[in-house]
């Protein structure tokens, strides 16, 4: 405690030494008084306590501050006890400090313009001059701290391979990373990765997270939902390095543009991703407004990075925004033209998952396809129609007269009934196999906006039109009705202070794991601030002077000191910073669940790098969707699939949202019912069991210890050397190797007198083997070091 | 007499088999000393318990569908009189109604079943539900509550995680991260859902993983669902052919190397990983000890009634649920569907009736007579009530229920609950509650209170709030029906 108060007033005096304040608001007031003061002394009018706001300079009175900060009188003290908020002896003396300073204001950090950022001086200058490294070195410095080591080549690949690709480099890749000895290998590995079409599998699905895809409507019965080819899209987005901006944009009004591309309107499925209620048991006019309520949350969460959502009902307690600045952005969204629930059970528009308005995204041959079953059907009707109409002229002209044998009237109409039947069942079929997704649409008449008092769906209050908050710049003033498209642009324009803030952040927080702000979702005054201001806002503006160029973001950011750190330090560092949000190490965190699955498939030699198409079904314990279903869900059996597709990558499984694959939630994977910006990390003894025990990991090992047991290494310790390489990119030392080899011995022991075991676990595990028992004993031995290998914390871990 | 009368007759008898229970008790109690502590550290911030716990777990017996009240609990005799007479405006004062029956007439649906006083305190019970009746003086029933949703998705996300809106943590989430870890072996939230119901099998409302999720909280508080066939824990055995021998093989292989692997990088969280792979391991054992009925004798087994023989039954689950209470795992949600009765309730409600009466009636009995009942709540209760008004065919023996979210029955027993107590009166139509209104929001208010936690306290910062499993709104704990 002596030493915290003398660390103040040494600060202070310093601080006045100077000349300046030491206190940086934003970093360190506004926290305090958005957590414990805005409730009540905040934007929200209704809740405002003694006409007093301390979100804004001027009304605050900084003696009459002190003193209810540091009353002991229950009746007097702030925050009251019953808000249940209690200011810690530092925060008391940290306010104490801003009064005394006369409570000086900024405005919040992320609403403020960007600008261009000065490169600070650094000591220890020779360590890098790319502008990440001075940025985040000062930062390091100012702590009296140093950068890490850079990391070893086989950490390195291994680290880069999995941040752009989310697969693990293969032997052939480290090899030649190693070998190389030019300058600039790294610099051309990260151009290949870059390059890779798993660059933009793996960086889709962050985004599918954000912007909660999955492949059911979520609610209720939880139905079929196709927008499949909006996944794909996402995918090729980033392998085309689709600038982000447009990225942006054609999600949130693609179908605006004049003659959009298939691909633009594709991306505009983006306001459709919502969870959708089936028809029949809630009201639509409620749905229709709970789905409008979802579209705008997800604008906020996604673009802006702020909880706009929390004004549906009233004014935002914290950020300024107003209940009606809500329902001015909505009013950009209400305007869809579409019903508000799932439809009907019947019909190929169900089977197919769809719901209007959608689009048809048929092959050429499906398209000719179609067009000759359709024009069959339709001679099919036309002869059907002549024959009907013939056979009652003849029965009006020649009453009673007996039919001819075999090809008379009545037999050929029922051979074209059966035609036309065949054709159509033929038409239906083909239909089911071509790809659609759920565009967004807008309606020919205005659909008036209101307020809704509350947030109750039929409470109207005042008519609202559609506009911006008024806290952002204003929307480029144009004629006649502001639409989507001038929304996006407005997201979009430079000088627009969150957009490519928010973004950046995102991208950042895929490589070290956490973001620059932490609370990556929220950028308003409740969200933290970030731990490196200037850095953050040099990516931002960099991001946008490139012209929103992902890739290029991507690359400076990898290519920087600071992410080439070793993630090797010392246990206190750990200790001291377990996110490493000083940026004085390599990251060190556990790899998402898809990555951990997909790195088994690939390192076992599984995985089927086919891209794209429908979803498809891995296996999963059986009956597990029992419990979440309907009698009438569709589909209401999770029936895997068989063959190649089961050894996809995991951006590619199935998603119901009442009940995502295991194998993802187990490793915090989300549902995908609502926007979510980061995955929490845990560790848990249900992800041990999975990783222990889940069949297809399990197969997998099995495979490649079939495959390392006829490869031509020989001795144990090649093959063990092999598999260890394959899996953790490192090279094993001797001590692991002979720990290793003594495994392998125990475990042959273990097989030799238990010899069914072997020979069960080969049958069911859909391993082969000669049927010796020896051989068997081998197999099922090397499996077992093989899976140890896979369950290994290294091999888990981005490090 | 029915098993559980014999069960309370015997009580003096068995008070020697208490023993055993103290035994564990006392067992539970260790484990419990040491991780208040590991709790403690765990949650920064939430201070929990706030003060001083009546109730140690929780078991909530979820009847997804919404058990109609006036046929169950809440007893309305004279509504007979006005059989198929239209509810007057004055009750339903154009109240909100599903998408089912608006815009039709509501005329009244009085029940076909009887009531009777039950037990010392003399509370009306239907003839559903014999076996509970015979403990009636242990519960407590709320005819007061109410909700906000009028639809099931809304309603059971409302219920069991505080919002109706997707996305937060749910009420055993919130317990797990407020007060940590009660054992070594087993997880701290199990959920047990019944495989089969009686009731309804054509109209079952579906269950979504978010009614135990972790929502915003971090994922290791999640509920951890038990499934009725295959592993009980999802991946809990070992592959065919990896017998404990090789399992403890390749664990130690893994555990030395990951230790290595710390020793050079660093990172303690490695330690961690340890950690969890050994209490893998120690589920493998702990939760075949915990499924296993074997060793229950007789006379419990048919405490619990001839369903408990069958894998997935909801009278399974409460013996399971007993057996997790015993071995300290916090909270125990059982979901049993199959309620939602819009046609042929008569028919219909006393299937569903058996299933649950004679189990939760156990269940109670069999808490008390280890002693575990009064540091154990136990809840009672759907998403919403039905309505008096009928939906479809309407005759004196046949009729069916809307969904009615105005008010509904639940009951509590045990955990600091004042037993043999009725709480909230509705009006004779059992449409509007007319005294002491319980909201959802209150029930878990009041849950946690029993728990030691102030549901104001107990707080997460996500999305800008210190979110809360009672939400933004006011709550208050009943304080009427605690002990």
């Amino acid at each position: 405690m002596l030493r915290t108060i003398l660390a103040i007033v040494c600060l202070t005096s310093l601080g006045r030494l100077h000349g300046q304040s030491t206190i940086q608001f934003n970093q360190e007031i506004r926290p305090l008084l958005s957590n414990n003061c805005f409730h009540c002394h905040g934007p929200a009018e209704e809740d405002r306590q003694a006409d007093l706001r301390l979100d804004v300079p001027g009304s605050v009175d900084v003696e009459e501050l002190v003193a209810r900060i540091t009353s002991s009188d229950p009746d007097l003290v702030m925050p009251p006890p019953e808000s249940h908020k209690k200011l810690k002896p530092a925060q008391i003396a940290l306010l104490e400090r801003w009064a005394a300073e006369g409570a000086p204001y900024e405005a919040h950090w992320s609403f403020l313009p960007l600008k261009p950022v000065t490169i600070p001086q650094v000591h220890n200058g020779d360590w890098s001059t790319l502008a990440i490294d001075r940025l985040a070195l000062s930062h390091l410095e100012s702590k009296g701290m140093r950068p890490n080591e850079r990391a070893d080549r086989r950490t390195l690949i291994r680290r880069v391979t999995f941040d752009l690709t989310g697969l693990p480099p293969t032997l052939e890749e480290i090899e030649a990373f190693l070998n190389d000895s030019s300058e600039n290998a790294y610099d051309r590995l990260v151009d290949r990765l870059l390059a890779s079409p798993r660059y933009g599998e793996h960086m889709a699905r962050y985004w599918l997270d954000l912007v909660r895809f999955a492949d059911t409507n979520g609610l209720h019965h939880d139905h079929y939902r196709e927008m499949t080819p909006y996944r794909d899209w996402v995918i090729r987005a980033f392998n085309d390095n689709l600038p982000f901006d447009k990225f942006i944009t054609d999600q949130v009004a693609g179908d605006l543009h004049d003659n959009p591309t298939i691909d633009q309107q594709i991306a505009s499925g983006f306001n459709r991703l919502h969870l959708i209620i089936d028809r029949g048991t809630a009201l639509p006019e409620e749905s229709f407004v709970r789905n409008v309520v979802d579209r705008v949350t997800a604008v906020g969460t996604a673009f802006l990075g702020l909880t706009v959502q929390c004004a549906v009902c009233h004014e935002h307690k914290y950020d300024p925004i107003s209940q009606k600045e809500f329902y001015q952005l909505y009013a950009f969204f209400n305007n869809f033209d579409g019903e508000p629930e799932t439809g009907g059970r019947s019909g190929s528009d169900f089977q197919r998952g769809l719901q209007p308005p959608y689009l048809e995204l048929p092959s050429a041959e499906q398209e000719a396809k179609l067009a000759a079953l359709d024009s069959r059907i339709s001679e099919y009707t036309a002869e059907i129609r002549q024959l009907k109409s013939q056979q009652d002229d003849s029965a009006k002209t020649a009453e009673g007269s007996v039919e001819g044998e075999g090809d008379g009237p009545a037999d050929r109409l029922a051979a074209a009934e059966q035609e036309l039947k065949t054709a159509q069942a033929d038409r239906t079929k083909l239909l089911l196999a071509i790809p659609a997704t759920l565009v967004m649409k807008e309606r020919e008449d205005l659909r008036p906006a209101y307020v809704l008092v509350r947030g109750v769906y039929d409470q109207h209050g005042e008519r609202v039109e559609r506009d911006t908050p008024a806290f952002l710049p204003p929307m480029q003033q144009k004629d006649g009705l502001k639409t989507r498209l001038d929304l996006a642009e407005w997201l979009t324009d430079a000088s627009h202070p969150l957009t490519a803030r928010v973004a950046v952040n995102r991208f950042w927080q895929q490589f070290f794991g956490i973001g620059l702000v932490r609370t990556s979702e929220d950028f308003g005054a409740q969200g933290e601030p970030p731990s490196h201001p200037q850095l953050l806002d040099y990516l931002a503006l960099s991001f946008m002077n490139s012209g929103w160029n992902v890739k290029t973001l991507v690359q400076s950011i990898v290519l920087s000191e600071t992410y080439k750190q070793s993630s090797t330090a010392p246990r206190e560092m750990f200790v001291d910073d377990p996110d490493n949000r000083l940026l004085a190490r390599g990251s060190r965190f556990r790899l998402d669940a898809e990555v951990i699955r997909d790195q088994i498939l690939a390192v076992t030699g599984l995985l089927n790098s086919q891209q794209f198409g429908p979803s498809v079904k891995p296996p999963q314990p059986s009956g597990l969707w029992k419990t979440v279903v309907m009698p009438s869900s569709y589909p209401r059996e999770y029936k895997p699939d068989v063959g190649e597709k089961i050894f996809r990558r995991s951006i590619y499984t199935f998603w119901r949202r009442s009940l995502p694959p295991p194998q993802m939630t187990i490793l915090d994977a989300p549902t995908r019912e609502s926007c979510i910006a980061r995955r929490e990390r845990t560790n848990t003894p249900l992800q041990a069991l999975l990783l222990m025990n889940e069949q297809q990991y399990f197969q997998a090992a099995m495979h490649f210890a079939q495959t390392l047991l006829k490869s031509s290494e020989t001795t144990d310790e090649e093959r063990i050397q092999l598999a260890y390489e394959r899996i953790t990119s490192q090279l094993p030392n001797e001590a692991t190797i002979s720990q290793l080899v003594l495994a392998l011995d125990q475990f042959r022991n273990i097989y030799r007198e238990n010899a069914d075991d072997a020979a069960t676990m080969i049958a069911d595990a859909g391993g082969s083997s000669k049927p010796s028992t020896e051989e068997q004993g081998e197999l099922a031995s090397w499996t077992m070091l093989i899976h140890s290998l896979l369950n290994l914390d290294i091999t888990k871990n981005h490090q | 007499m029915n098993p559980i009368q014999l069960a309370q007759q015997q009580q003096c008898r068995r008070q020697f088999l208490r023993g055993s229970a103290m035994g564990l008790g006392a067992a539970a109690l260790n484990t419990l000393l040491s991780d208040v502590g590991q709790a403690a550290a765990a949650v920064p911030g939430t201070g929990a318990p706030h003060h001083v716990a009546k109730a140690k777990r929780v078991i909530f017996l979820f009847m997804a569908g919404a058990p109609s009240q006036m046929d169950l609990f809440d007893y309305k005799p004279d509504l007979h009189k006005q059989f198929k007479e239209p509810l007057p405006p004055s009750v339903s004062m154009g109240q909100r109604v599903t998408a089912m029956t608006r815009g039709k007439e509501q005329l009244i649906a009085p029940s076909t079943f009887n009531f009777r006083r039950r037990g010392e305190s003399g509370i009306h019970m239907s003839e559903l539900l014999p076996h509970l009746s015979s403990v009636v003086d242990d519960i407590c029933i709320i005819k007061s509550m109410h909700t906000d949703a009028i639809n099931h998705d809304p309603g059971k996300t409302l219920i069991c995680t505080g919002s109706e809106i997707p996305g937060k943590a749910s009420l055993g989430a919130w317990l797990s991260y407020g007060l940590g870890r009660m054992n070594r072996n087993l997880p701290d939230f199990i959920v047990l859902s019944s495989a089969f119901w009686s009731g309804d099998r054509q109209n079952v409302q579906a269950l979504y993983s978010r009614l135990w999720g972790s929502g915003f909280l971090p994922s290791k508080h999640q509920g951890v669902a038990f499934q009725p066939a295959g592993d009980p824990v999802l991946f809990l055995s070992n592959p065919t052919g990896v017998s404990q021998q090789s399992r403890r093989t390749m664990l130690d292989l893994t555990s030395s190397l990951n230790r290595q692997h710390m020793d050079e990088i660093g990172d303690p969280e490695i330690q961690t990983t340890i950690a969890q792979q050994e209490m893998a391991f120690r589920m493998q054992a702990s939760v075949p000890e915990l499924t296993d009925l074997s060793q229950e004798p007789t006379h419990i087994l048919e405490l619990y009634g001839p369903e408990v023989h069958k894998s997935g039954s909801f009278a399974r689950n409460c013996l399971l649920a007993r057996r997790m209470i015993e071995r300290d795992v916090r909270f125990v949600q059982l979901f049993h569907r199959g309620w939602d009765h819009h046609v042929g309730l008569p028919r219909k409600l006393p299937l569903q009736a058996y299933d649950v009466d004679q189990p939760s009636a156990a269940l109670l009995a069999d808490l008390k007579q280890r002693g575990l009942l009064d540091d154990t709540l136990v809840v009672f209760g759907g998403e919403f009530g039905r309505t008096t008004y009928c939906q479809g065919r309407l005759t004196r023996t046949d009729y069916g229920r809307d969904h009615h979210p105005r008010c509904f029955s639940a009951w509590m027993a045990g955990g600091g609950i004042k037993g043999g107590i009725t709480h909230g009166e509705t009006d004779d139509f059992s449409y509007n509650i007319v005294a002491d209104p319980v909201h959802v929001r209150d029930l878990n208010a009041t849950i946690l209170h029993q728990l030691g936690i102030d549901h104001e306290r107990l707080t997460f910062p996500y999305l800008g709030l210190d979110q809360r499993v009672t939400g933004v709104e006011e709550a208050h704990v009943v304080k009427d029906i605690l002990a």
